[in-house]
């Protein structure tokens, strides 16, 4: 049946997770940006909320409640109030979420209980290549069988690095196959310089020279084609409830800013100018967030999600685009300014285009 | 309560119902009654009549969603045909203003004939628009006067743009809602609905215009000269509240204009509808030519008329799902007047620019007669228009969203 209405569970989930937003990632997001790294203290309080532990499976100390619709929801709060933050606090679940899914009992023994225990531990997902014809299906790092290990080689980039992280995952190929590995950050032969951005800047990247790296058998992750495809979905579900998150948020300081700032001795949001553009990134946020929605619905219950998730997460990055450079014009001059919102929302939501895989849920 | 977008059973098998009865009962007429504008389309109408406006047969599963499995029967029919289904013999928006707004008598009064087993068709109508006004449905002329000697009220002015209106107007049994001021100088405050039944003297058909699509709706001109309506046709009471900046002062206007929160959801459907046949015709060609879209395709290995495809598709997903919420809402007897007009704004525009794209990607095959593609561009235009515009529902939203008055921002 029909229904728009989130659970009980889930309407305290996002209350909370909207207040965790507003107080505390909100106000340090400009400074995230400016600096390059998430403020650790907001890091430690994010996963003090147990938001992606929740996810995790409960034989390891997880909360084993995973749903991509309630990860859905949060990752949209968090992306309210700043989109490299929120994706630094998703992190852990890039590396924690594959593991549990497709890692051996005692890969999830070996890497599961790191990522919930007292403090925050990042997760890293390498998975994007850094060429204009970058086909996420089809990667050109491989992993070569030698024996008992794997041998990868590539290079990849847009690759999350928050500091304190002891392993991720790198997606590959195997010659006829995706498969997924899962390399430790201090693993010989690979090297990590600073992958610098248009955008995301408070979220840490580096583009990842793999040589020769070698890694046990067992570090391959018991996933297929299809489930690496699967968790792809998931993916961009998770990234494109992010940006509705962002694209919220820039909607509603450009709104705010509407009635505030004043021309020919009217608010501008009196002109319809501005008051259509406005309802529009209303309407087009919201159509989204329902598409968003749908897929996330469809990946719980166990659907093939792909084409849901492709369009969900083409619109977002469509519509997102178009909100967030709509809040930028509404701004005028100070639209264009580092002292305002808008010009962080759109440059981190530019990004939409080329991202695959920063966050899982 | 928990996120779901999985229909309900019977919901399920109304939109089964209802796409078999467009399959089957539409699309063969479709052509014949867009090239013969102004003709009664009787297969159809003695179709719905008979059989159509019973139902699926088989009720059995009680759940169903509510107003959203309205939300798919328009969808649906209007995938069939929109000029048909605006034709059908049905109470229609007239119908809507008399639950909205009628009593329980005045419901009964007006609305039973549509639902008793034989008779004739009849249809349903509301008429707002004039010559000189439209969006602004406060600035209407006509008028309508007590005669306290007959306890009637008199109605004179010009209806145009009234959907449904030929049947409504001169087929006994039916009748026409007309919205009239009975006092000019109170603005907003002194207009009312009046239920006009058909053939009332002094209510006469002037024509129906000559349009660009939905041909097979008569899209009917009214004069009203000295037409006698009893008090009891009036919907809502006759009280005259004054202008003013109490919230109040408009009270029955608003609940005129709350009709619209029924049927934006509905025409948003109608819409929807419209733009899914078209899809589907393209997807159904693109493949007869050995294209398939390829959802899981690198973005940047993906051809031009894929990605047009896969946005045509999202978009039109998108407006059903606004849609959809806003018709949760009435079920929910939330107030949805903001997500009505969201939807129906969404919806309007989207399928224009979707049927427009699938006439350009279909190139000259899309443009041909031979296909209904070119129907469909032509009929989906007015979903940008009726029930309020794309700037007016742009409007509703930006006063909602701003949290500002009507007269902040016009």
């Amino acid at each position: 049946m029909i229904d728009f209405e989130p659970s009980e569970d889930q309407a305290l989930i996002i209350e909370t997770v909207r207040q965790f937003a507003e107080r505390e990632v909100r106000p340090r997001c400009r400074e995230a940006d400016e600096s390059g790294v998430p403020p650790q203290d907001i890091l430690e309080a994010a996963h003090a909320l147990g938001l992606v532990a929740n996810s995790l499976p409960e034989a390891h100390g997880g909360g084993g409640e995973r749903s991509a619709l309630t990860g859905a929801l949060i990752a949209e709060e968090l992306g309210w109030g700043d989109m490299a933050i929120a994706l630094a606090i998703l992190s852990p679940g890039l590396l924690g979420l594959p593991v549990a899914e497709f890692g051996s009992e005692s890969l999830r023994k070996e890497l599961i209980p790191g990522l919930i225990g007292d403090s925050f531990v990042p997760g890293s997902l390498a998975i994007v290549e850094p060429r204009f014809d970058f086909d996420v299906y089809h990667p050109q790092t491989t992993a070569k069988s030698d024996g008992d290990e794997i041998i990868l080689d590539g290079l990849k980039s847009q690759v999350p690095w928050v500091e304190g992280g002891g392993h991720l995952v790198v997606i590959a190929t195997d010659g006829t196959a995706l498969g997924a590995f899962v390399v430790a950050r201090d693993a010989a032969g690979l090297s990590a310089e600073p992958d610098l951005n248009l955008g995301l800047c408070g979220l840490p990247m580096v583009e990842l020279t793999l040589s020769g790296v070698r890694i046990p058998k067992a570090h391959r992750l018991d996933a297929d084609d299809s489930a690496i495809r699967s968790m792809i979905n998931r993916g961009r579900v998770a990234l494109a409830a992010v940006a509705i998150g962002t694209a919220r948020a820039s909607f509603e300081v450009s709104r705010d800013y509407a009635k505030e700032r004043e021309t020919f001795g009217q608010p501008i949001a009196t002109r319809q100018a501005i008051a259509f553009k406005l309802a529009d990134m209303a309407i087009e946020i919201d159509g989204a967030r329902l598409l968003v929605w749908e897929a996330a619905c469809a990946i719980d219950r166990g659907e093939d999600a792909g084409r849901l998730a492709r369009l969900a997460y083409d619109q977002t990055t469509r519509i997102t685009l178009q909100v967030s450079d709509g809040a930028v014009q509404v701004f005028g001059g100070h639209g264009y300014i580092r002292d305002y919102l808008p010009e962080l929302h759109l440059r981190n939501l530019a990004g939409m285009s080329c991202f695959e895989t920063l966050a899982l849920i | 309560m928990a996120i779901d977008f999985e229909l309900s059973e019977g919901s399920q098998i109304s939109q089964k119902h209802y796409h078999e009865i467009a399959v089957a009962q539409m699309r063969p007429v479709s052509r014949k009654y867009d090239l013969a504008e102004h003709h009664l389309p009787t297969e159809w109408v003695d179709y719905w009549w008979k059989t159509g406006r019973k139902g699926p047969k088989d009720k059995s599963p009680v759940k169903n969603d509510g107003f959203i499995t309205v939300c798919l029967q328009a969808e649906e029919l209007c995938w069939g045909d929109a000029g048909l289904y605006l034709r059908m013999p049905t109470p229609a928006l007239g119908g809507s203003a008399v639950s909205a707004a009628g009593t329980k008598e005045q419901q009964k009064e007006f609305m039973s004939a549509f639902r008793e087993e034989g008779g004739h068709p009849i249809w349903g109508a509301m008429a707002i628009t004039e010559p000189q006004a439209g969006s602004d449905s406060a600035a209407i002329e006509t008028t309508a006067d007590w005669d306290p000697e007959t306890e009637e009220w008199i109605l004179n002015g010009i209806k145009i743009f009234c959907t449904a209106g030929e049947g409504a107007s001169t087929v006994d049994g039916g009748f026409v809602v007309v919205w009239a001021t009975i006092d000019k100088e109170a603005g907003r405050g002194g207009i009312k609905s009046f239920v006009v039944m058909a053939n009332t003297p002094g209510m006469e058909l002037i024509g129906c215009e000559k349009k660009h699509g939905i041909r097979a709706s008569d899209t009917a001109t009214l004069r009203f000269e000295n037409c006698r309506v009893p008090n009891a046709n009036l919907l809502g009471s006759s009280e005259v509240r004054k202008k003013g900046p109490t919230k109040s002062g408009d009270k029955g206007f608003k609940g005129a204009m709350a009709t619209f929160d029924a049927s934006r959801p509905i025409v948003a459907a109608m819409a929807t509808g419209i733009g899914r046949a078209s899809l589907d015709y393209l997807k159904e060609e693109l493949e007869r030519g050995g294209i398939t879209i390829r959802y899981d395709a690198a973005p940047r290995d993906l051809t031009a008329i894929e990605r047009d495809v896969i946005e045509m598709e999202a978009d039109l997903r998108a407006a059903r799902l606004l849609t959809w919420r806003a018709a949760w809402m009435m079920n929910k007897g939330k107030a949805n007047n903001l997500e009505a007009s969201m939807a129906k704004a969404k919806a309007g525009l989207a399928v224009t620019k979707i049927t427009q794209k699938a006439v350009q990607l279909l190139g000259p095959i899309g443009y041909s007669k031979k296909l209904l593609v070119e129907k469909w561009m032509r009929d989906a235009k007015i979903n940008d228009i009726y029930e309020g515009t794309q700037q007016i529902n742009q409007l509703i939203v930006a006063r909602r969203i701003l949290n500002y008055p009507s007269a902040m921002l016009r």
